[in-house]
């Protein structure tokens, strides 16, 4: 079995009053492709946020590439982390959003260059070399000089994704990121996450695309009110459920 | 059916007397009240232009003597400096007030907010005072430890000239309002933005540099104009500082030759000039960041005010 990238035990998540995640447990390996399912509010995107530390856990611990997440331990005692701390341990995880978030003040050039300049100095023409490089990976190659307003849903998807790629991640975390897109330009952002899996890449979907999931992913988690109800083989999740709540769910979205 | 929407031909398609032909035309005007109200106003305008060339107490050949005289310009030229440098401070110390105010730490955050109660509640006139007589609060400004040895001090009515006192009381109450003007700018970036830098490992200076800050600045930038045109006025308040700036010049020379009200329009003169300048800049400023919102179609709507009281419509011929 290859090499675990998350490990994460008995995390839970409250905002106020409301638990949103009651103790997950989950274990991602090197090069898997690990969709999500699940009904909304069923905590999925609240457990991608918390492996980024864009959530504090309020419960249970995660480890992503041998470093526990948002802590550090220190004299046989657990510390918080630092801001910078924080900030590095981001710097090997990438995120694409539901909401795509470009910077709308800089060119697309200059959103997939801007991490790698800023934080991890790179040389500019190393950075610009590898930013038409993966335009020309997500087919955008022509409106590297844009600005994200003039570009379609779809497009600004695949800037976002080499923006994240950008980084060099050894770990890329998708949240919904064809759920604000319309239909037609669905196709065209799984298929840059389609190569993108081919090509070897540690993936966390949050998904409500079950086709893709039942496709592309090597394994497949189905979450619902905070826990992991079921997880497998997408095809045997998919195809026979073992929960009636994996059931029913699955009977509305297929 | 199909044909009925094309048809441009006027025949009545109901019997109810409307004269199809007759609706073609747009509407008559009516300007009889334009025209009554109109001339109200033109008289009282005549009225009142009358009375300023004819009253000899207005003494236009003074206020154009001393508009045009080098002491009320070297006043001006103070008056703005005195604006350029309390803008500028007032921008360092608003972004800071404002960046404090966002502050996790809520000690911070608490004291910057006081701060903004105290230099926005307190008149900023009061305030000049209070800078301007600091030498009877704190008679010696020192450096050194607290409670400990202080290795150098200097009288406070040395240090704390009227300019200086000017720019604090001006700068401290300018850095209030704007911190709120700052504080709404950064409030308005999506927090997506930041969620998005951070996921990039950006550390937090860099987001706030290179990804907020940049966004914010469309809420930023156009009420900085109207402060700075409100700042060219309130710098007139300095003269009660005795600090010769464009008002207190006028008054020195009104004290001398008790030209009082030629001297005030003289002054008055210039700051309308001036102001009218900052205001264009402001016009343009405003419809720069307004691109693309309908606050631009209504600014573009100002001129064609004018349009209708120079020409009225013509009036459309019905044949009938």
């Amino acid at each position: 079995m290859s090499e675990v990238v998350v490990e994460a035990r008995g995390v839970v998540k409250n905002f106020g009053d409301l638990n949103v995640l009651k103790g997950i447990d989950l274990t991602i390996r090197r090069g898997d492709v690990t969709c999500i399912i699940g009904p909304s509010g069923s905590g999925k995107s609240t457990f991608l946020r918390c492996i980024n530390q864009l959530e504090t856990l309020d419960g249970g611990y995660i480890i992503v590439e041998g470093q526990p997440v948002g802590v550090k331990i220190k004299k046989g005692r657990v510390e918080a982390q630092s801001n910078a701390e924080a900030a590095r341990s981001r710097e090997n995880i990438g995120m694409v959003f539901q909401s795509f978030n470009l910077f709308p003040h800089m060119t697309v050039l200059g959103n997939i260059c801007e991490a790698p300049i800023r934080v991890k100095k790179e040389s500019r023409a190393v950075v610009r070399k590898r930013a038409y490089d993966l335009l020309d990976r997500v087919g955008l190659a022509a409106k590297a000089e844009v600005y994200p307003a003039a570009l379609s849903g779809g497009q600004q998807q695949r800037v976002a994704i080499a923006r994240a790629l950008a980084m060099e991640p050894r770990l890329m975390l998708f949240d919904e990121p064809t759920s604000a897109l319309d239909p037609e330009l669905v196709g065209e952002v799984l298929d840059v996450m389609r190569g993108l899996a081919d090509a070897g890449m540690t993936m966390i979907v949050v998904t409500h695309e079950i086709g893709f999931a039942r496709e592309v992913s090597d394994h497949l988690i189905f979450m619902d009110d905070g826990c992991v109800v079921e997880q497998g083989d997408p095809r045997s999740v998919l195809h026979s459920p073992q929960h009636d709540r994996t059931k029913q769910f699955l009977a509305k979205v297929l | 059916m199909s044909d009925t929407a094309t048809d441009s031909s006027t025949e009545a398609v109901a019997d109810d007397g409307i004269d199809r032909k007759l609706l073609l035309g747009r509407p008559h005007q009516h300007h009889g009240m334009l025209w009554l109200t109109a001339s109200i106003v033109l008289f009282a305008i005549f009225l009142v232009s009358y009375s300023l060339v004819t009253n000899p107490r207005f003494e236009w050949g003074v206020v154009f003597g001393w508009f045009s005289s080098e002491r009320l310009f070297t006043g001006l030229l103070r008056t703005l400096g005195l604006t350029a440098i309390s803008m500028v401070v007032g921008i360092v110390v608003g972004v800071i007030l404002a960046l404090a105010r966002l502050a996790p730490n809520f000690i911070i955050a608490g004291v910057a907010a006081f701060l903004v109660w105290i230099f926005r509640g307190v008149p900023v006139f009061v305030q000049l005072l209070f800078w301007g007589f600091i030498a009877a609060i704190y008679p010696r400004i020192a450096i050194g430890i607290p409670f400990g040895p202080e290795f150098f001090s200097v009288d406070a009515n040395v240090l704390i000239t009227p300019f200086l006192a000017a720019i604090l009381g001006l700068g401290l109450n300018e850095g209030a309002y704007k911190s709120e003007i700052v504080r709404a700018g950064l409030l308005s970036v999506n927090r997506g933005q930041t969620e998005a830098a951070k996921a990039l490992g950006m550390r937090r200076f860099t987001i706030l540099w290179r990804i907020v800050l940049p966004q914010a600045m469309k809420i930023i930038i156009p009420p900085t104009g109207n402060q700075t045109i409100s700042m060219l006025k309130t710098t007139s308040l300095v003269s009660v500082l005795a600090f010769p700036e464009l008002l207190y010049s006028a008054q020195l020379v009104y004290s001398a030759n008790f030209k009082t009200i030629p001297l005030l329009i003289a002054a008055s003169l210039w700051y309308l000039l001036v102001t009218s300048i900052l205001s264009l800049g402001q016009f343009y400023i405003e419809r720069h960041y307004n691109r693309g919102s309908g606050k631009t179609d209504q600014l573009r709507n100002f001129p064609r005010f004018s349009k209708t009281l120079r020409s009225r419509p013509p009036k459309q011929e019905v044949q009938s």
